[in-house]
């Protein structure tokens, strides 16, 4: 099954690159001028989304450091307790929607710890696997257009990275604990 | 509310930092988040040029358009604004596909291609439209079939199945993808656009 989707997964980049081209050559479009007039782009929409990353990279970082991360886990840890997530994730759900890197390498911590195949460390995998480092991608994604009122954005997605926790404890207690 | 967001946390991070005696790493801190938002930015250019000149090759030559009248009925029901014809579907398709094949370097490009698309419908250039607001929270919900990033640390780290994850991944990604849409739809009831 893994195997089977990863191949899907290696080939589709290639695949798509020639049918993109090929289609384009076939209909009379001069694709290399056409690619480099496109990717031309690429530089100025990576250096729009700068100042908004690193907006938001600094606050992450500065909370982070500071330890008001690790006091907002304190503080929280009896209601993440209530609500089925074991103390060793609790750290996890927190650090999973800022940061990408720093939620990876908890988990290497996790993995070290209790083993990948563990129970603690397959739920990891799972919080890790799918959900989403939400204010990167708010950051990133806004940020390349300009957009500063968010509204509900942030919201919704902090609130579907939490369904997405409960969703990894539920199945996994089912799946793989006894 | 990003303002106070960010704000917030900076300056709950300082008064914590006064408390805990940290100051010297929230000071370090700071500059490192700015290399570390500066390499990510180099790190995005390549697959960020990459799929610009790509996409405008299937612009040119019509591709795009064609995939967006074929595409437009199924994500018709997720995006009732985007009009018929419009590119934005297209590129739309294309960032969810590279989501669900795990396929994080073309992913965030693409992603950022359909919000420009969604870009050109909007009146008000700094406020996020209903459809952005839809397409964050697909992304930020991380609809994925193969967990790539995960599967390759398990493997590093000596699993004796790195692949032990794939169902209840898909069960929890399926599940705050659907919460996702479902909290979507129920904001914007109650916003005004």
């Amino acid at each position: 099954m893994l195997a089977l989707l990863q191949q899907i997964s290696s080939w589709s980049i290639p695949v798509l690159v020639v049918s993109i081209i090929l289609y384009g050559y076939l209909k009379g479009v001069k694709v290399y001028d056409s690619f480099t007039d496109g990717a031309k782009n690429g530089l100025n929409t990576a250096l729009k989304i700068l100042p908004y990353l690193l907006a938001m990279m600094v606050a992450i970082n500065v909370f982070r450091a500071s330890g008001a991360m690790d006091l907002l886990i304190k503080l929280l840890n009896p209601l993440t307790g209530r609500l089925g997530i074991p103390d060793q994730i609790t750290p996890l759900i927190f650090l999973r929607p800022l940061s990408g890197s720093g939620s990876l390498s908890y988990i290497s911590h996790i993995f070290q710890e209790y083993g990948p195949d563990s129970f603690i460390g397959i739920l990891a995998s799972t919080i890790q696997g799918s959900t989403e480092t939400t204010f990167y991608i708010v950051a990133v994604y806004f940020g390349a257009i300009g957009i500063k009122k968010y509204r509900y954005a942030i919201t919704v997605g902090l609130l579907a990275d939490l369904a997405g926790y409960l969703a990894a404890v539920f199945i996994c207690k089912i799946l793989f604990l006894n | 509310m990003v303002n106070l967001l960010w704000l917030g946390m900076i300056l709950s991070g300082v008064i914590t930092a006064a408390f805990t005696g940290r100051i010297d790493q929230v000071s370090q801190a700071i500059f490192e988040g700015t290399t570390t938002s500066v390499q990510i930015i180099i790190s995005l250019i390549g697959p960020m040029a990459l799929w610009m000149g790509l996409m405008n090759i299937a612009s040119e030559s019509g591709l795009i358009e064609r995939l967006g009248r074929l595409i437009q009925p199924m994500i018709r029901f997720i995006f009732p604004d985007i009009p018929k014809d419009h590119p934005a579907a297209a590129s739309i398709m294309m960032n969810l596909t590279a989501n669900l094949l795990g396929l994080g370097n073309s992913a965030t490009p693409l992603g950022i291609k359909a919000m420009q698309d969604l870009h050109d419908l909007n009146k008000d250039s700094e406020r996020a439209t209903y459809p952005m607001c839809t397409l964050l929270a697909l992304n930020t919900s991380s609809l994925t079939l193969v967990p790539a990033t995960i599967i390759s640390l398990r493997v590093a780290s000596g699993s004796g199945s790195p692949s032990l994850i794939l169902l209840s991944t898909l069960f929890a990604t399926s599940f705050s993808t659907l919460t996702a849409l479902i909290c979507d739809r129920t904001f914007r009831l109650f916003s005004q656009e």
